[in-house]
């Protein structure tokens, strides 16, 4: 199987374009001549300045979204609609407000037609695992911020996702919250190797998590570079911000990054 | 907002008092801040029908035109107990309902039905919106004479007024609720593989539902006022034919009992509505009401 799939990558973007069309008719481009290849059970993280087009990558892969030219592949196929093999990981809050933690983890299986029965089972299953099987007639205006998120994981895992898109998932989370947050997501991952993208600002969250790192350029974004991450897994993520090769690879990256930010903040002031 | 005075009225404990002792003080400041708005209420309410019971039997002002309290209650009882001019009040009560109930629930099905249908397709809203800003334009009581012309004295032309009157606000509003529904919302459902149907009905038509409650509760007033201006127009039935008799025989006191009658009507309406929401609306966080 690994060495089968080695050949197709799970994810792959070649020379994409993606443009925008404003209602004054005046053509925006968002991403540019972009190239990334995520190999199955791989995790990619993204990082780049605000606003470069970091979340237009993703809604590429899950087909929401059309390259205006070039190809997108997923486990070499071409993308036709919203694939069912993946999941989504939003930002913001994106669960329904008016169902029940459990109904909110039971909607996948049930929208794609498994018996009532069944989704309960692997709803509470997954509760389980995320450790919020108390909760489960609770709203999510009942729950912490960081609860709200794990219910969100067990939404999307429950589906078994074999490519896991992540749009700066924890951003909005407090800190402590946060690394708790990514021991979660680096044990459910390691579970079953699903093939990740995950959109971050934050370098570190990026270092300590990925095992490669794609490092975009301002708006239009396109790769600038990519740094592989070899760092020993199962990771701490606790521990490891304080490895000496930790701080190396931070290092070695922003040092890239920086020239990006500053470019996307002088175009941000001239603009303002 | 509400709890600003109690905030103010709240003692300050010596160190050293129990929780229990403060629970217990703040639920007896509630308690009476609750007595003191009753009472205050009462007040306004005796204060305002004994000044006007007053001026009339003083004659300050002309019971004629203005009747009185205790001789629009005599004018209900009578009604009550003896029947009105056009037959049993209860009779009269039912029609004016019948058209109004019945144009309040074709009206907000149909306006609930087009709002989320245009809401969920850009091109038919962006062709219909002129339309619909157009006829949403004219004063919906001017139709009233057309209706009766075509449709006669009976109910159809009432239902059909107030079915015009519910339908737009209705609309209106689902439409808004559907546009304003969270789009990574949709986009969640959609990756989670809902179908067009599956995000319509799980997501689209819940997120509205605020709006279109919040709709609901002024169109059964639409509604009622959709029947009573019909029936002025011209009836053999209901309120609106009351108030007009009453008027024709310079009965002061009989429009007032009528419009008694109908506003009592429309408060329990108004009562049933806002349980029902309560109900569906549980998900959502608690929030201050006012006080009740």
């Amino acid at each position: 199987m690994k060495e089968n799939a080695s050949q197709t990558p799970a994810i792959e973007l070649i020379n994409v374009s993606r443009r925008f069309v404003s209602p004054t008719g005046k053509s925006l481009t968002a991403l540019r001549d972009f190239n990334m290849v995520v190999e199955p059970g791989e995790f990619v993280a993204v990082v780049g300045p605000t606003g470069c087009g970091k979340s237009t990558t993703l809604n590429l892969v899950t087909g929401l979204a059309r390259p205006s030219a070039g190809e997108v592949r997923l486990m070499g196929g071409p993308v036709n609609g919203i694939d069912p093999r993946v999941g989504f990981v939003f930002q913001t809050d994106a669960l329904f407000p008016w169902r029940n933690v459990i109904d909110n983890v039971m909607a996948g299986p049930l929208f794609r037609g498994k018996s009532h029965a069944e989704a309960t089972r692997s709803a509470r299953d997954w509760l389980a695992r995320v450790g919020l099987s108390r909760f489960e007639q609770h709203y999510p205006h009942q729950l912490s911020g960081g609860m709200r998120k794990r219910v969100s994981l067990a939404q999307t895992f429950i589906n078994e996702p074999e490519i896991l898109l992540m749009d700066e998932p924890f951003s909005a989370l407090d800190v402590q919250t946060r690394t708790v947050m990514h021991e979660e997501l680096l044990r459910l991952w390691a579970e079953r190797k699903a093939s990740v993208i995950f959109v971050t600002h934050d370098l570190e969250e990026a270092v300590a998590l990925a095992d490669k790192v794609y490092v975009l350029t301002a708006g239009p974004a396109t790769v600038k570079s990519v740094y592989p991450i070899n760092l020993p897994r199962p990771r701490v993520v606790a521990d490891i911000r304080y490895e000496p090769r930790f701080i190396e690879y931070c290092r070695t990256i922003w040092e890239d990054l920086r020239d990006e930010v500053e470019m996307s903040y002088r175009r941000a002031s001239q603009a303002a | 907002m509400t709890d600003t005075p109690l905030e103010n009225m709240a003692p300050i404990f010596r160190a050293g008092t129990s929780d229990a002792e403060i629970e217990a003080a703040a639920l007896k400041a509630m308690q009476r801040r609750k007595q003191a708005v009753l009472f205050w209420r009462l007040v306004i309410l005796v204060g305002i029908l004994g000044a006007w019971e007053l001026a009339a039997n003083r004659l300050w002002i002309d019971p004629f035109f203005y009747s009185s309290p205790s001789g629009i209650v005599m004018r209900l009882y009578e009604w009550i107990t003896e029947g009105t001019a056009e037959g049993s009040l209860w009779f009269n009560l039912w029609v004016t309902m019948e058209e109004a109930l019945i144009g309040f629930f074709a009206g907000s099905i149909a306006g609930v039905l087009v709002g989320i249908g245009l809401g969920r397709n850009q091109f038919l809203s962006d062709i219909f919106s002129v339309y619909i800003k157009a006829i949403n334009s004219i004063p919906r009581v001017v139709l009233a004479p057309i209706f009766i012309m075509i449709m006669g004295l009976g109910l159809a032309s009432k239902v059909a007024l107030a079915f015009i009157m519910v339908f737009f606000v209705v609309f209106a509003n689902a439409f808004q609720g559907v546009r304003e529904a969270d789009r990574n919302m949709i986009a969640n459902a959609r990756i989670l593989g809902a179908s067009n149907w599956q995000v319509t009905r799980t997501v689209i038509v819940p997120s509205a539902m605020s709006w279109i409650f919040a709709s609901l509760h002024v169109s059964f007033g639409f509604a009622i006022i959709g029947a009573i201006v019909g029936e002025f127009v011209g009836a053999r039935f209901g309120i609106g034919q009351l108030i007009s008799i009453a008027k024709g025989t310079f009965d002061a006191a009989g429009m007032y009992a009528a419009i008694i009658l109908v506003m009592l009507v429309t408060l329990l309406a108004e009562m049933i509505m806002t349980m029902i929401e309560t109900r569906l609306a549980k998900w959502r966080p608690q929030q201050h009401t006012d006080m009740q």
